[in-house]
């Protein structure tokens, strides 16, 4: 699988090529600023691109505008955004244009290896892969109108939902079963009147549109 | 005698400010008058304004104690002109000064009437009979009579000498009467002054916390992350490759190191230990110490300061002392700091290269803008080929 890497900070980018290296990934190219990411996944189109959101020259969000603007020329381009903090403003815009293949983590995920090398498959594969952070943000700020009718436990299941997971994977977290997974799910999207649906990401689209992301 | 000659130079000063004090004041009133005609007068009377206020402040300079300028705007409508105080002060002292100064022309003149009075006998033996020479209304028609001028010439000389000190202090009273700013000026000045300081203080506040955040995300934050990631992959091979996961290990291990190091110096940057627990004093000592190059430390406070006190003279020190280690090349550097109850006096001497720059080098702005905010001062003395000399004074509030 065929990556791009975005960092400014030598050590990390070192460690990440590293990483990502040795968990079976083709490192193609690790860039350090804003302009050359946009042209690099633009002339390269990797597999996916893993982007520190805080680059020069600006050390804003130079890393966000990038990929947005690289998805832009390569729809659906798969992105994963790591930040040193969780930002629901970037979250929204990194979902805006609802073609997947997105994903928003915290820096420090990169130190649960297994998971975070898992994330990147996933977003590779055109899932979307949500901090839990964000996702916690997201459901504690607004639209508790319709939340406050959600009970606790499909709150818990509408949380690791919107990470991503499948239903087998909120069920082995929740321990519960798929069974009951399924029917919470069922039993939110009613309440919060979005339109079912089978396929994980359009699902977790969904949440997360709902919730203001 | 340089004291006469000082004067004589003062008095010849003052009847020149005097005669452009006259023309001045003939041009303003021809200005305001062509104010009828707005397009026109409105330039002149903006151009005398300020030619004006240019006489007035070096008026202002010439008289000791200096005084204050009190100017804030530039004029550059009629209106303002018109509604500025100043302006009618201005032209008041135009017009009493103008035949003061040339009252000056009447002293320094003693200087050669005197001397007159003195040869009088001998020009009297010089010149012919028919060249009736008189000596201060005196006609001088008889031996005498010249020697009688002798001795009003030495009278004319004292009074030559002494009379200026006595105009130089009516010159002054003057001055400062019509020159000085009216209280309201002086408030108007400090306000500016005060709102220009405080954006100062808010802009060097701001930066110092971009530059904490900075360092944090680029140091500790970012050695952190790293460690993570090695521990993970550590965590992850260790039952297949412990070799590897070992070495990993010992990887994340001089990580932890780098970042506890590296939160230290932030800390110590934001709030050195030192100046905590052991005030200005200590914390100058503990700077000296720990600088490459020799530093003699001259330390004359046995009390503490204020905490923002010490910590902005700290500042200055720790700064003034990196800029003579990182770009004078110096080989001995003198420091001192020295309790004059009211303010304090920090001094960082280097023997480098000199021509440090105010304008170029941020860190000296840097100094500047922090001692703004306490109303301290700061002077650099820095030929090319040095040495260099950064001294500040930093009110105490005693």
């Amino acid at each position: 699988m065929r990556v791009v890497i975005a960092e400014d900070l030598v050590l990390l980018r070192d460690g990440m090529v590293r990483m990502l290296t040795a968990y079976g990934f083709e490192v193609v190219a690790a860039v350090d600023d804003g302009a050359t990411l946009a042209d690099t996944l633009v002339s390269l189109r990797p597999d996916v691109a893993v982007v520190d959101v805080r680059l020069p020259p600006t050390f804003t969000d130079e890393g966000l505008r990038a990929a947005i603007a690289a998805r832009r020329a390569v729809p659906g381009l798969p992105v994963l955004i790591l930040s040193q903090y969780v930002e629901q403003v970037y979250a929204r815009e990194l979902l805006g244009d609802r073609a997947g293949g997105v994903g928003y983590l915290l820096k420090d995920r990169v130190g649960e290896v297994r998971e975070f090398t898992e994330a990147v498959r996933q977003v590779a594969g055109g899932g979307t892969v949500m901090d839990p952070d964000v996702v916690a943000q997201l459901l504690g700020g607004g639209r508790s109108a319709q939340l406050a009718t959600l009970t606790q436990r499909e709150r818990e299941v509408l949380g690791v939902m919107a990470e991503g997971r499948s239903n087998a994977a909120i069920a082995s977290r929740l321990v519960i079963t798929e069974k009951a997974v399924s029917k919470h799910i069922n039993s939110i999207l009613t309440k919060l009147d979005l339109p079912p649906s089978d396929d994980d990401h359009r699902r977790v689209l969904a949440v997360l549109a709902y919730l203001g992301a | 005698m340089t004291r006469a000659l000082r004067d004589v130079r003062h008095m010849l000063a003052s009847t020149g400010l005097g005669l452009a004090a006259l023309g001045l004041l003939l041009l303003t009133v021809f200005a305001l008058i062509l104010c009828v005609l707005p397009p026109v007068g409105g330039p002149a009377l903006s151009n005398i304004a300020r030619l004006a206020r240019r006489l007035a402040d070096r008026q202002r300079r010439r008289v000791e104690p200096a005084i204050p300028s009190p100017y804030t705007a530039d004029p550059v409508r009629i209106r303002d002109v018109l509604l500025d105080p100043t302006f009618w002060r201005d032209t008041a002292w135009l017009l009493v000064y103008g035949p003061a100064g040339l009252a000056a022309a009447f002293v320094w003149a003693l200087w050669p009437s005197g001397l007159q009075g003195l040869v009088t006998p001998i020009l009297y033996r010089l010149l012919p009979a028919s060249a009736d020479l008189t000596f201060q209304a005196l006609p001088i028609t008889s031996p005498t009579r010249s020697y009688i001028a002798v001795g009003m010439g030495a009278v004319v000389l004292v009074a030559a000498y002494f009379l200026p000190r006595w105009y130089r202090l009516g010159e002054a009273r003057l001055s400062r009467w019509l020159l000085s700013p009216t209280a309201a000026a002086r408030l108007n000045a400090r306000v500016e002054q005060l709102v220009e300081t405080r954006t100062a203080a808010v802009d060097a506040s701001a930066a110092e916390l971009r530059r904490i955040e900075r360092d944090l995300h680029d140091g500790a934050q970012a050695r952190l992350v790293a460690l993570t990631m090695n521990l993970g992959m550590a965590e992850d091979m260790f039952d297949t490759d412990p070799a590897t996961a070992k070495a990993m290990l010992a990887d994340a291990r001089a990580g932890a190191h780098s970042a506890i190091s590296e939160l230290r110096d932030l800390v110590r940057g934001i709030h050195p230990p030192m100046l905590a627990d052991r005030g200005l004093a200590g914390a100058a000592e503990a700077l000296a110490a720990s600088s490459p190059v020799p530093v003699e430390l001259d330390v004359r406070l046995d009390r503490r300061l204020s905490a923002p006190v010490e910590s902005a003279a700290y500042f200055v020190l720790a700064e003034a002392l990196a800029n003579a280690i990182k770009h004078a090349g110096a080989a001995h550097i003198g420091m001192s700091v020295v309790d004059e109850s009211v303010h304090i006096r920090l001094r960082v001497r280097d023997d480098g290269r000199g021509g440090a720059d105010a304008r170029k080098g941020t860190g000296l702005r840097g100094i500047e803008r922090r001692l703004a905010a306490f109303d301290g001062t700061v002077t650099v003395t820095s030929p090319p080929g040095g040495p260099t000399q950064i001294e500040a004074v930093l009110p105490c509030g005693s």
